[in-house]
């Protein structure tokens, strides 16, 4: 963890209700599946994003519109510095599996970005799943398209597949070694139907986000777990759900 | 040269900031952000007989002054704290530390209270009878003086070290509840825990925490802990560490003069983790701003002034 001022370059909308923000000014390379806390002016407790991207100094998050804090987010001007947490939690396991299939749903697509840049890197051949209610609401699918295969799975199928991203990725799971997903809880539970094992980035509402409160401990096999601490990448065998 | 020293029960710490339970950990983590050796002590996450989980999630909702919980008491229990959490501690922290118990019955706070009461690292004992997040227990012994000098007397039977008993601030006059541990024999008060408190979702209509209720902390109560903690000073002759919103130097002092003798840091803690040390940092100069030259010497200044 590291405290910087972090000043903004960038904060677009890119979808219904949801922001790009680039932030420069990151001392440290995060991990792919780390997180940066912000603190806003006018509210108590920071929010945490996960890492969209990072790029030399400059990190992106995205956002969604969900209450007054994320509202407020929108109002932030180019040039305007932040009071940020960097390099938070434990990001994901880049050696996991030799054929990783990735699984995003909704604004869980957004770290994928970063990971999948990082496993290409690595000279793997990158398969994304990017789901979501409708094709407005599928987010950096473009991004994804200039270096990955992508299979959009939407609910009432405007855009690839009809259906849930899990329901897709079982019909495709016997290609891959192991996954990478991030999305809503309940896909994330329900990824325990693909007989292959993988990593799940959690989302919890925490307090502190660098493991102080236990705000947001789950259950796993391996006992408590803090989702900003030993988190937020877990493997989904590990995770207990309730 | 500022003095910032202060001592508790003949413990001298060289200054009066110690991280309050619950927003700490078991300390050893913060050292990954500085070191905490620059801290007066520090007070131990609650503690149990048992390991707890705590309460489902989720557990944290945001005020605009502050923040509730409902942790409920997660801790890997009093063997696994004083065998495995104070030895991490011990490697990154030379000083002595506040052990924070908790319980359901007068028997649990006794045989938790003599496991971790016995290790060398703890200098003093701080009971928690005021959790408001914890079911059948907690709060219920912080409300009613009567049961909550019974229990100090009991648990104070088995103590090795001095006890602290931390007070609610959910009764209806705090000082019956002080001069109620003092009767059973505490050797200090610590106050105030969090304000019962509660929000609801905007979409929903349902409470944010899985518990409904949970405690509030932060900012917006610090002039709620101050007047209390000026008014148990009045009534009784044992030592107050005094907590509650405090975020600042000037918060500090403030405080001391109330009559704290020494000043424990929370929900700030979780907003800037960095927070004890920066507090620590601006004493001096504050102290020099208002012409304090020994920090001692103000405890309780309000009540001559």
């Amino acid at each position: 963890m590291r405290e910087e001022v972090l000043k903004v370059i960038s904060n677009e909308p890119i979808a219904k209700d949801t922001y790009k923000m680039v932030l420069c000014g990151a001392a440290e390379k995060q991990k792919a599946g780390q997180f940066v806390e912000i603190k806003l002016d006018g509210f108590t407790l920071r929010r945490p994003f996960c890492v969209a991207d990072q790029d030399g100094d400059r990190i992106s998050v995205v956002y969604k519109v969900l209450g007054a804090g994320t509202r407020a987010m929108t109002e932030i001007k180019e040039g305007e510095e932040l009071n940020t947490l960097t390099s938070l939690g434990n990001g994901f396991n880049l050696t996991l599996c030799d054929r990783p299939l990735l699984i995003g749903g909704g604004l869980g697509i957004a770290p994928l970005l970063y990971l999948a840049k990082e496993l290409k890197r690595q000279g793997k051949s990158i398969d994304i799943i990017l789901g979501a209610k409708n094709k407005d609401e599928l987010i950096l699918i473009d991004e994804f398209s200039k270096f990955c295969n992508v299979y959009p799975a939407t609910d009432d199928g405007s855009l690839g597949f009809k259906g849930n991203t899990v329901a897709l990725a079982l019909t495709v799971e016997g290609d891959y070694d192991g996954y990478y997903a991030c999305g809503p809880e309940i896909m994330l539970k329900n990824l325990s139907k693909l007989s292959i094992d993988g990593e799940i980035s959690m989302e919890a509402r925490m307090g502190c986000g660098f493991g102080a409160c236990m705000g947001c401990s789950i259950k796993t096999t391996g006992g408590y777990k803090r989702v900003c601490k030993e988190g937020p990448v877990f493997m989904r065998s590990e995770v207990l759900y309730e | 040269m500022s003095n910032l020293s202060v001592s508790l029960f003949g413990y001298t710490l060289k200054n009066p900031i110690i991280p309050a339970s619950g927003t700490f950990g078991f300390g050893y983590e913060f050292s990954e952000y500085y070191d905490i050796n620059c801290l007066g002590s520090i007070a131990l996450k609650g503690t149990t007989l048992e390991p707890r989980y705590g309460n489902p999630l989720p557990r944290i909702a945001e005020c605009p002054a502050g923040m509730i919980n409902a942790i409920g008491l997660q801790n890997p229990g009093a063997e696994a704290v004083v065998n495995d959490e104070l030895i991490k501690l011990s490697k990154v922290y030379e000083g002595k530390v506040i052990a924070n118990v908790g319980g359901h019955s007068v028997d649990e706070y006794v045989k938790a209270v003599e496991i971790v009461s016995k290790s060398d690292m703890v200098f003093a004992v701080e009971l928690n009878i005021s959790c408001p997040n914890v079911k059948g227990g907690g709060l219920a012994f912080g409300t009613d003086p009567k049961t909550a000098e019974n229990l100090t007397r009991e648990v104070k039977k088995h103590c090795d070290k001095p006890l602290i008993v931390k007070l609610s601030p959910n009764v209806t006059d705090v000082t019956e509840l002080a001069k109620a541990v003092e009767i059973g024999g505490a050797d200090g008060i610590s106050l105030i825990n969090t304000l019962l408190g509660m929000r609801l979702c905007l979409k929903t209509a349902k409470p944010i925490i899985s518990t409904i209720k949970g405690g509030y902390s932060g900012i917006g109560v610090y002039p709620v802990a101050l007047k209390m903690i000026y008014d148990v000073y009045k009534v009784t002759k044992i030592p107050i560490i005094g907590m509650g919103g405090v975020s600042s130097a000037e918060n500090v002092i403030e405080m001391m003069y109330a009559g704290a003798s020494a000043v424990m840091v929370g929900t700030q803690n979780l907003i800037d983790p960095y927070a004890s040390k920066k507090i620590i940092d601006d004493l001096p100069k504050v102290m020099e701003r208002y012409g304090i030259e020994k920090l001692s010497d103000i405890i309780g200044r309000a009540h001559n002034a």
